[in-house]
């Protein structure tokens, strides 16, 4: 029985020393968590940047965390969530041009415009405007979105992409996972993943506010994707691309989501 | 006598402070984001009195020219701010800790005369308890406000996919303007709340860290004494008329028609 009186008289603490106990433990806590804090902060403000590859420009595991967050949200994405559409009045009439990247060459001749799509079999589908033309047509009045945070209520016309590829004869195509674009020039290119490249009303536009498209919004065809950011909105296509591994996307190389979806 | 008081549970001593650091990121990713459209300014008459944000302040800070960097942390970000906060309001609602929390019926005026004292108006101390009538309606705001932020942050993060959230938010414009005006409140928030802890003083900040309050042995008449509390216009009338008691001594403080544990004056 001696034991526990000892104990008991030692554990008997005063106020002060019951106080400073506490505070030692929750203070210490304290600061080596926020020490570890500023630590991971240091860690991740510094992390190396990705190796420049189909995606580049972003810190590695600010891009592993870019990713993940496209599987998560993808789960999300239903072709029966429509963009909201407005009615023709509500149109800008002074359409923005935010950059002229990939059709910048001077003297280009839209005459001599051709579409190539490339097929499974290795062939190439060439198409010249006309042919797209006798398409259905679809129009969408939509508020055309961009990263920077602008947005502007614009119309457009054009083939819905996903009757262009079963006219075309493109359904073996349609069953792989993306779709990629470019410029005729190279300059400017976009990968997409099928499921927001067949969403009705993604189109290949070839009017703006019920005319002829002009040359600085992408004429003679240029990609509508609502369902994107205006970067994956390709101004003048001249080649279509299927793959089951993503295609390269001049934003995405430059630090930008890859997925960019809305 | 003093005596140790438990104030703050370590859930939310924890998740206030993982906050902390997160909403910083949070406020700086999205002034990379922001810059790149930088529309708002506050305009009355044709004049404009304020810009968001003047070249001086995006020059101090570094913001220009980091668009892709700004969503990158954003969103890597807003998970944590996301899962610390619904941790925070379950463990609240769950715990019941949200009692305390909540504003109360005669919270708002009372909270008045919390305002009239802290800007030395008025002499008499309002009812602290855990918080003060503007305690909980500062303190409650705030976790609104965050639910807010991230509510109108995914409405124009996904408004497509999210349109019927965007719809609720009165359009991709209105979301994004309640997401830019909730950031400035944080700051605004921010900037009263270090002021008042400052005032409040040590033994209230230290309840911050390590969980309780060193405070004075309450006296048995305390318990005995509590007005209903369904009565606000009494609670009003007590006030007023226990004014000149109130430098006496506890046993007179025990009149105030409140919460049993009350004993310290801490107005944060």
């Amino acid at each position: 029985m001696k034991s526990p009186t000892i104990k008991k008289t030692k554990k008997e603490l005063t106020l002060n020393q019951k106080v400073n106990r506490r505070n030692f433990i929750s203070f210490t806590t304290f600061f080596v968590a926020s020490a570890a804090a500023f630590g991971g902060w240091k860690w991740l403000y510094n992390s190396p940047e990705e190796k420049a590859g189909i995606t580049g420009g972003a810190h590695k595991p600010l891009r592993q965390a870019l990713n993940k967050t496209e599987v998560f949200f993808r789960n999300f994405f239903s072709n029966k969530n429509l963009v909201k559409t407005y009615p023709k009045e509500k149109a800008a009439k002074v359409v923005r041009v935010n950059s002229n990247i990939g059709i910048d060459d001077e003297d280009y001749d839209p005459k001599k415009w051709i579409l190539n799509v490339q097929r499974n079999d290795g062939q190439i589908l060439q198409l010249t405007i006309d042919q797209i033309r006798t398409l259905p047509k679809t129009e969408i009045i939509f508020d055309f979105k961009c990263v920077e945070g602008w947005d502007q209520i614009q119309h457009w016309g054009g083939v819905k992409f996903s009757d262009f590829l079963s006219h075309f004869g493109l359904e073996d195509q349609a069953k792989m996972d993306y779709v990629g674009m470019q410029t005729p020039n190279g300059g400017y290119y976009v990968g997409l993943e099928m499921e927001s490249a067949l969403h009705p009303q993604t189109i290949l536009a070839y009017e703006m506010n019920d005319q002829p498209l002009v040359l600085k919004h992408g004429a003679p065809l240029r990609l509508i994707i609502p369902v994107k950011y205006g970067i994956k909105n390709l101004k003048r296509i001249g080649m279509i691309s299927f793959s089951n591994k993503r295609p390269r996307d001049y934003w995405a190389e430059q630090g930008y989501d890859y997925y960019s979806g809305l | 006598m003093k005596e140790i008081k438990e104030k703050h549970t370590l859930v939310m001593r924890w998740t206030h402070w993982v906050n902390f650091p997160i909403l910083t990121v949070m406020i700086w990713s999205g002034l990379l984001i922001y810059w790149a459209n930088d529309e708002y300014a506050i305009t009355i008459f044709g004049h404009t009195f304020l810009r968001f944000f003047p070249d001086w302040f995006y020059k101090l800070l570094k913001i220009p020219h980091h668009l892709a960097d700004g969503m990158a942390f954003h969103f890597l970000f807003m998970w944590f701010f996301t899962l610390n906060g619904i941790f925070y309001i379950l463990y609240t609602l769950l715990s019941g800790e949200w009692r305390q929390l909540a504003p109360k019926r005669n919270s708002f005026k009372e909270a008045w005369l919390v305002l009239l004292h802290d800007l030395h108006i008025r002499k008499t101390s309002p009812p602290q308890n855990k918080y003060n009538a503007a305690q909980r309606i500062a303190y409650t705001s705030i976790i609104i406000m965050g639910l807010g932020s991230v509510v109108t942050g995914l409405a124009i993060y996904k408004p497509v996919q999210f349109y019927w959230l965007t719809w609720i938010c009165g359009g991709y414009h209105v979301a994004r303007i309640i997401h830019f005006a909730l950031t400035l409140g944080y700051v605004l928030f921010f900037m009263i709340h270090v002021i008042q802890v400052i005032i409040a003083g040590w033994n209230n900040f230290r309840s911050v860290v390590s969980g309780f309050e060193l405070v004075e042995e309450p006296t048995p008449i305390v318990t005995t004494i509590i007005v209903e509390e369904s009565a606000p216009l009494v609670t009003m009338n007590l006030l007023e008329e226990s004014t000149p008691l109130l430098t006496k001594g506890p046993e007179e403080r025990a009149i105030f028609p409140i919460d049993e544990d009350d004993s310290n004056n801490n107005l944060l």
